[in-house]
């Protein structure tokens, strides 16, 4: 082990601050519900937080007061619908005024790989005819190809100060590996500055193909072994999606002070994650 | 003679009749995932199903709840960083087919996914983009598919988040298609029992009419038994819950 290794609480505490630009990545699968929980816990305010799919991760953390900024794409419960708190923080600023910064998936995932790949911006074929543009002058502009002169849209690169990502694996240098559906995580990862992982288990070594999604060690600033991380969302090869309880989320968000009472049970009255995961039922 | 069925399972059908075999269909969340699963199983084995999570070649046996769940990821011939299937897939113009939905739709088939009322303002927000801006500039051809009514399907988006033009708005009353340059949708299918004034009443626009308005077979049993089954299995699916076993 490495001084890498080490508990999300202190990674949390060393490399999250208030006012950062933080993405929580992870497509539907391996979204980092314990770092989510524990930047709740530390009672983060003012983050600019950057994710293609909210989720139930940012519903929490945006209806807790963590964020005064949301960069996005694609903002519901899937298949269930509306995200509730960042609903009553765009419709009526509670708790407080959220200002969005509103993409595609196309927009946001080539945002990502501009940072990755250290360019200024970000261009693609997209946003033609839509809307997009105008309600979001500052961020979607257009660029001309000097070969063929066709007008491409052009968005600022995302780098974010700190991009926390869960994974399955981590070994004992602290290389990690993601298997599975990876969204834009890679992306996300290599245009951070700073990348923190909390992975479900730390092996001697990873039995990883040649050509698997493996993160260096030297690119990430901390581990953290944390079983269950992604709850409710899902580890491939260690625990389904609980559909189940993404469905039963859709009443405990809708109103505020069930929403308030759930958090404070289950999130802020609980020490860790594997204290949430039983406080939920989630585990024995 | 076919059994009983819904307006619903109709509209699942007859989207899924749109799909032909073999062909590259980019799938949206929800009833596209539904059309193009039964499309799967039954007339278009070779369909090759692409989520925007980053699976290609996906055969799940119960619909996803997310458009990531597992079950993708496993039955899927590849699973791809989601960047690329936006850039390698549907930007340098390898899908054939987009299937999207909406909040509300326009006459021309421009979607809106975004907000009811302003946008600095919305007295409804709603989820957002998502993939269909490109999709539904980028894939071949697209399908809109939307339960109808006078409230949703409007004479003017209070967005624009995709623009429009699909090939055919597939809805629980029948189908509208573009005739002419123009792409206003008219009225060209309509399903039994249905009549041509129930579609006008439950559109927000003064819906044209094909003069020749066909009326849509109805169900065969086998696609009935299919999407009843595929529901099934799926409801079952997402209500399991979860147990981790945490290490002593």
């Amino acid at each position: 082990m490495t001084a890498r290794h080490r508990p999300l609480r202190d990674a949390i505490a060393t490399h999250v601050h208030d006012g950062m630009t933080v993405a929580l990545e992870g497509f539907t699968h391996l979204i980092p519900f314990a770092a989510g929980h524990e930047i709740i816990r530390q009672r983060r305010r003012g983050l600019t937080l950057v994710r293609m799919t909210p989720d139930l991760v940012y519903d929490q953390m945006i209806g807790m007061g963590c964020a005064t900024a949301l960069a996005f794409s694609w903002g519901g419960n899937p298949g269930v619908g509306s995200l509730h708190r960042l609903r009553d923080a765009i419709e009526h600023q509670w708790p407080h005024p959220l200002a969005i910064d509103e993409h595609s998936h196309a927009g946001m995932a080539a945002r990502y790989a501009a940072g990755a790949a250290g360019l200024p911006f970000a261009m693609l074929r997209g946003y033609a005819g839509t809307d997009l543009a105008a309600a979001n002058a500052a961020q979607v502009r257009s660029v001309t190809c000097p070969f063929t002169g066709e007008v491409l849209a052009a968005l600022p690169a995302l780098t974010p100060d700190v991009t926390i990502l869960h994974a399955q694996e981590a070994d004992a240098e602290g290389n990690v590996l993601l298997r599975g559906i990876v969204g834009a995580s890679r992306e996300a990862a290599m245009a951070a500055r700073t990348v923190v992982v909390t992975v479900e288990r730390v092996v001697d070594r990873l039995d990883a193909p040649m050509n698997a999604f493996v993160i260096p060690a030297w690119q990430v600033a901390a581990v953290c072994e944390v079983p269950g991380g992604a709850y409710p969302s899902y580890a491939l090869g260690h625990y389904p999606r609980d559909n189940a309880f993404y469905q039963a989320w859709d009443a405990i968000a809708r109103d505020r002070g069930s929403f308030t009472a759930w958090m404070e049970r289950h999130v802020l009255g609980t020490a860790d994650h594997a204290g949430f995961l039983r406080s939920v039922g989630a585990a024995a | 003679m076919s059994a009983a069925y819904t307006p619903d399972e109709m509209m699942t059908i007859a989207a899924a009749r749109r799909l032909r075999d073999g062909a590259v269909c980019f799938v949206g969340i929800g009833l596209p995932s539904a059309a193009c699963n039964l499309a799967r199983l039954t007339h278009a084995p070779n369909l090759v199903l692409i989520y925007e999570s980053g699976t290609v070649g996906t055969r799940p046996s119960a619909l996803p709840l997310s458009i990531g769940d597992g079950e993708l990821a496993e039955t899927a011939r590849s699973v791809i960083p989601l960047p690329e299937i936006f850039t390698h897939y549907l930007q340098r113009g390898r899908v054939d087919v987009g299937f999207l939905g909406a909040a509300q739709v326009d006459r021309v088939g421009g979607l809106n996914s975004t907000v009811i009322g302003p946008y600095d303002a919305p007295t409804v927000r709603l989820p957002g983009a998502g993939g269909a801006p490109e999709i539904a500039s980028q894939a071949r051809e697209v399908f809109v598919v939307m339960k109808q009514s006078a409230r949703t399907f409007v004479e003017r988006l209070d967005f624009r988040t995709s623009a429009g033009r699909p090939r055919a708005l597939i809805t629980d009353l029948g189908v509208m298609e573009p005739v002419d340059d123009t792409g206003e949708l008219v009225l060209t299918q309509r399903y039994a029992g249905v009549t041509v004034e129930q579609v006008r009443a439950a559109c927000g626009w003064p819906l044209r009419v094909a003069e020749a308005v066909r009326e849509v077979p109805p169900p065969t049993d086998e696609e009935l038994r299919v999407l009843r089954d595929l529901q099934a299995r799926t409801k079952a699916a997402h209500a399991t819950r979860v147990t981790i076993t945490l290490p002593r």
